[in-house]
């Protein structure tokens, strides 16, 4: 009996364990493969190879599909988690380089950075359901909680263009300062953090007036203030952080994101672009282009507890439970 | 068995009481570090981050790198004020008076060994407490992992200084001490910067470093304190303690002075 009770508890244990086991995709830019992390050992368990020069990267709502932004084969390609396989690939149009994914789990909202537009792909029938005109060198791209809004960013019109998805039509622009690279919006959908790399900022708007609220600034000790270059933002559920990663500063910037107020500057590795959270937002995990690894930021204590070591150049991430 | 412990506590009690009474060594074993952490360190900052190297997991400023290193300074100046010590109480006689007890002389030598170790141990965690409200915050419990490691480091430099101190006849003498111990010892090590950057300027500078034992303790204490253990430097203190320890008892000879002012 204290036998079959002993084997249940191990039993539960170990599936507790491999429940609680996250795993990370980090894409390659520069080795056309995808680094797979598991985040219990904080090794990289495998590496696939994906299509030409992957960016960005997105996971199905029910986390079993990622769709990766194949910048230099021109597509949009679709691996199924459980068997690792690319399945199918999704007319994108050129260069895709970042995307965001509709609510709804079929909208894709993609940015084509050499041909000025955001092309919208529906997911399940591999449909192109509309190209939108945008800006000069599209690149971050973002839907809004309930759907209604999808903004994207153009790096050298510095706007972001605010595309209505219920007629696909771009509806407003916003100016911002030099070289807008990311757009996030909080999880109510109440506000929009964007980063504008070359200017240094990071512009927080309020999305019901479409207005600006204020303007982040960063200055990180030692380091000259033209390195100081804001890429990619994730914000905590709860409200209470925005992380921002300064590229070539190799800092993470903790901003309190009630009072705007930045907390702490977070060394990582060089030229930090993107980030994204473990399931429980317990840990941030940050892409380092130059040096080749993933920093994990410890979000309770605001401190760097890793780096690990991945393939050249990783450009995004994303993490499943 | 009492007797002993009695004797040892003599000599514990005589070295604190010493530094009790003496707050500007204190004071001047701690303004040494801290100069070096924040003025000269602050210069190199590194804002940027080091490259990653054992046993650090991920990018550190230039002030977490060279703590350890300013941590085994502090032993390193202490053991050889020790050796400045044991020839000023040579001279004055207090340690012929010392050496009057019964109890065997090796027991006596590794008595003030102990003693001398156990102050630098203080002082090193006043300066490592500085260190952590500057920034510098290695693991908790790190703090306590490396405690062994820096006895063991206060007891080789310690047993260096005393093996030194039976070569030196004159307190003047201590002047050389300083420019071809001290000094070599300090710089040729890991203790400023990490060796592969040695590597890049000179393959035999890197050779020399890599060789000295002061980077061997400056490891060991390092990985220590970050709940690592670095077994080949370990082994070299380990090692160099007890034949530093040995060759400084054969080689002590309270006559030195006594001789001199005959002479």
């Amino acid at each position: 009996m204290r036998l079959s009770h002993l084997a249940c508890a191990i039993t539960l244990g170990l599936a507790c364990h491999t429940a609680l086991a996250a795993t990370a995709y980090v894409s390659n830019e520069k080795d056309d493969s995808i680094s797979v992390i598991d985040l219990d050992t904080l090794q990289v368990t495998d590496t696939l190879a994906v299509g030409m020069r992957p960016r960005g990267l997105l996971l199905s709502n029910d986390n079993r599909l990622l769709y990766i932004c194949a910048s230099d084969s021109d597509r949009v390609q679709v691996m199924d988690l459980a068997t690792r396989q690319i399945i199918k690939e999704l007319p994108s149009g050129a260069d895709p380089e970042q995307f965001a994914l509709h609510p709804n789990d079929r909208w894709l909202y993609i940015s084509n950075e050499d041909d000025a537009l955001v092309t919208v792909v529906d997911t399940q029938t591999d449909e192109v359901l509309a190209q939108i005109d945008v800006g000069v060198e599209p690149e971050g791209m973002a839907v809004s909680p309930d759907g209604k809004w999808a903004v994207n960013t153009s790096e050298t019109t510095n706007m972001l263009h605010w595309i209505d998805t219920s007629t696909q039509q771009l509806v407003d622009n916003t100016l911002v300062d030099q070289r807008p690279r990311h757009v996030e919006f909080d999880k109510d959908g109440q506000r929009l953090w964007a980063s504008a790399e070359i200017g240094g900022t990071v512009t927080v708007m309020d999305v019901e007036a479409r207005e600006i609220l204020k303007v982040l600034r960063f200055e990180i000790k030692g380091v000259h203030p033209d390195k100081v270059q804001p890429v990619g933002v994730k914000l905590t559920d709860d409200g209470k952080y925005a992380f921002v990663a300064l590229g070539p500063a190799n800092h993470v910037a903790v901003v309190d994101a009630k009072t705007y107020e930045v907390l702490d500057y977070l060394l990582v590795g060089r030229r930090v672009w993107h980030m994204a959270f473990t399931p429980d937002q317990k840990r941030l995990l940050t892409t380092n282009g130059v040096s080749g690894d993933v920093s994990v930021i410890d979000v309770a204590s605001l401190k760097v507890s890793k780096s690990i070591k991945v393939g050249r150049y990783p450009w995004g991430v994303v993490v499943t439970p | 068995m009492i007797v002993y412990w009695e004797c040892l506590r003599g000599i514990v009690l005589r070295e604190w009481l010493r530094f009790v009474l003496q707050r500007s060594r204190f004071l001047s074993a701690l303004v040494r570090p801290l100069l070096w952490l924040l003025v000269f360190a602050a210069g190199f900052r590194a804002a940027l981050g080091i490259a990653i190297i054992a046993p650090y997991d991920t990018y550190i400023t230039y002030e977490t790198y060279i703590v350890p290193g300013l941590a085994c300074m502090i032993l390193l100046f202490n053991g050889m004020q020790g050796s400045l010590a044991m020839v000023y109480d040579r001279e004055m006689g207090s340690m012929r008076v010392l050496l009057t007890s019964p109890l065997p002389r090796a027991f006596l030598l590794a008595s003030k060994l102990l003693a001398t170790a156990l102050i630098s141990l203080l002082q090193v965690y006043a300066f490592l407490a500085i260190a952590w409200v500057y920034g510098v915050q290695p693991p908790p419990w790190g703090l306590l992992s490396a405690l062994p490691a820096l006895l063991l480091v206060a007891l080789l430099l310690c047993a260096l200084g005393l093996l030194l101190s039976n070569g030196i006849r004159q307190l003047e003498n201590f002047a050389g001490v300083m420019n071809f111990v001290i000094f070599p010892l300090f710089f040729l090590s890991s203790a400023l910067y990490p060796l592969w950057k040695m590597r890049e300027a000179s393959e035999w500078l890197y050779w020399l470093c890599a060789l000295n034992p002061f980077s061997h303790a400056v490891e060991l204490v390092r990985f220590a304190l970050y709940q690592r253990l670095n077994l080949s430097a370990l082994l070299v203190c380990l090692g160099l303690t007890a034949l530093f320890a040995l060759l400084a008892v054969l080689t002590f000879n309270p006559q030195h002075a006594a001789l001199r002012k005959a002479g």
